[in-house]
């Protein structure tokens, strides 16, 4: 009941901010709302128990994407120009992908119930043999670096070379005038460094 | 008593968020982030003894911690005009 209230208040700050987000054309206080909405989607994930991923959340959505949108806020302009065309079809085609996914949820399982496909095929093993094979209290990092370790192995190679390579595109430019050059836009007024990276 | 507790945390969030909504100037939404991060840091430490399961501190602790680097970053950004301004340290 209590914690039905909370996921009632936290979906309505939620669809709030959302609304803001659409309606500011200041685009500062756009990336300040976004960092708003993670930290609030990050609170939900906590209410829904899933506390790894409010963790991953909080940290890249209300973290890093702050950080890197300020970056490029730093490159380019604060105000977003008024769109010219009318948001009429997008806004059809939105609608009917979203009604579309609604109706594809009506068959999945109930959350959280028992005979559910995801509760019945490798989670009984993990959850009762998991201390037993690995020993670690914690399933999920028993599943995370044993059972799918090869799984994990990939994921760190690939967020490595990510990494390397923004090294590279990023690290390398240092003394180096030819940065990204600002594109003078008509309703910007200019910055007073040049704006160079 | 929990329950008391975190309906007046997402009072004060929301009061938080009608701040970042309105807020004429920067500072005032960069303000209401910074305040947001906190009562989502509290909200976070209440559910977990709301739930009986107070394990959940050290996530509402590393919260803390990530918004103060976020803010940290956002006030370089309105002080200098960039982020990797050498004005502190290197790293935004």
């Amino acid at each position: 009941m209590i914690i039905t209230l909370i996921d009632i208040a936290l979906l309505t700050f939620m669809g709030a901010t959302a609304i803001a987000i659409l309606r500011l054309r200041s685009l500062f206080a756009v990336v300040m709302l976004s960092g708003i909405y993670s930290l609030l989607a990050a609170s939900m994930f906590v209410v829904l128990d899933a506390v790894d991923v409010a963790f991953t959340e909080a940290a890249v959505g209300a973290g890093i994407s702050t950080v890197l949108m300020i970056a490029v806020l730093a490159l380019t302009g604060e105000r977003e120009r008024t769109p010219s065309h009318t948001p009429l079809l997008p806004m059809v085609v939105v609608v009917l992908t979203g009604a579309a996914l609604i109706y594809a949820t009506f068959d999945m399982p109930a959350f959280g119930d028992a005979n559910a496909p995801v509760n019945l095929h490798v989670a009984p093993r993990y959850l009762n043999e998991s201390f037993a094979e690995v020993g670690l209290p914690n399933v999920v990092t028993s599943v995370l670096a044993s059972y799918r370790g090869y799984d994990t192995l990939g994921e760190v190679t690939v967020i490595f070379t990510a990494a390397v390579a923004v090294m590279l595109l990023i690290g390398g430019r240092k003394g180096d005038d030819a940065g990204i050059k600002k594109e003078p836009a008509d309703d910007t007024e200019p910055d007073d460094d040049g704006g160079t990276a | 008593m929990f329950a008391v507790t975190a309906f007046a945390v997402l009072i004060a969030l929301g009061i938080a968020l009608a701040r970042a909504f309105m807020g004429p100037t920067v500072f005032d939404r960069i303000l209401a982030v910074n305040s947001v991060g906190t009562k989502t840091v509290l909200l976070i430490a209440v559910l977990g003894f709301l739930t009986g399961r107070p394990d959940f501190l050290d996530i509402a602790i590393v919260y803390a911690l990530i918004n103060f680097i976020g803010v940290v970053a956002v006030l370089k950004y309105v002080k200098y005009g960039d982020v990797a301004h050498s004005g502190t340290s290197e790293d935004g």
